[in-house]
């Protein structure tokens, strides 16, 4: 198991979970939307499923935020 | 859902909005909330990536640092808020679109009347807009 902090938690996961893993078993809302910071850097959607996350990552789920007139 | 608002930060969101003029200008809002009430306790500035009188979008580097910041604050994120330079205060197809978050609130501050700007909260689950009552202290 590696500890992992999500949005300032720290839980645990199986060693090797990716990032696409880790956005189903949190049960993020709407994921296509979702933007992923790990360690203060961000994730482009295409590499979620082969960023696997290690023992200490930080990780943080923000929403894209827009809109127009 | 009610959503309370001070003087001082509608007054200070205001100045802000109408110096980004003709730009949409964006931001966070945080506080606390229970059931039946959201209190704002801070609102967020943040760049307008789109540079734009019809768009916006939040810079993420800078929502991160504000969603940090909110939690070494002991704030819970509420939602957003943007300006209409030119429009009322009432979500467009975009702003529906795009309101991915159900829990969020979205605060709308129309510059449309520069004398009388008007500020509107509103929820969007699953594409249907509701209004928030929204009061200001």
């Amino acid at each position: 198991m590696i500890t992992i902090t999500i949005a300032g938690e720290k839980k645990q996961y199986e060693e090797g979970i990716t990032i696409e893993k880790l956005v189903a078993a949190e049960k993020v809302e709407t994921p296509q939307y979702v933007t992923v910071s790990l360690n203060e850097s961000f994730v482009e959607h295409k590499d979620f499923a082969t960023t696997a996350l290690r023992d200490g990552d930080e990780v943080e789920f923000l929403y894209f935020m827009g809109g127009g007139r | 859902m009610r959503i309370i608002i001070s003087r001082d930060d509608l007054k200070q969101m205001i100045t802000y909005a109408s110096a980004k003029l003709p730009e949409e200008a964006c931001g966070l809002i945080a506080g606390t909330e229970d059931s039946e009430e959201k209190i704002i306790k801070k609102i967020y500035y943040l760049t307008n990536v789109d540079h734009s009188n019809e768009h916006f979008s939040l810079n993420p580097v800078e929502q991160l640092k504000a969603v940090k910041d909110m939690r070494v604050n002991g704030l819970k994120p509420l939602g957003n808020w943007h300006s209409h330079p030119e429009t009322p205060s009432r979500p467009s197809q975009e702003d529906i679109r795009l309101a991915h978050d159900s829990h969020a609130s979205y605060l709308i501050l129309s510059l449309q009347n520069r004398e009388e700007p008007v500020l509107r909260a509103f929820q969007v689950v699953e594409g249907v807009v509701s209004r928030d009552e929204l009061v200001i202290k």
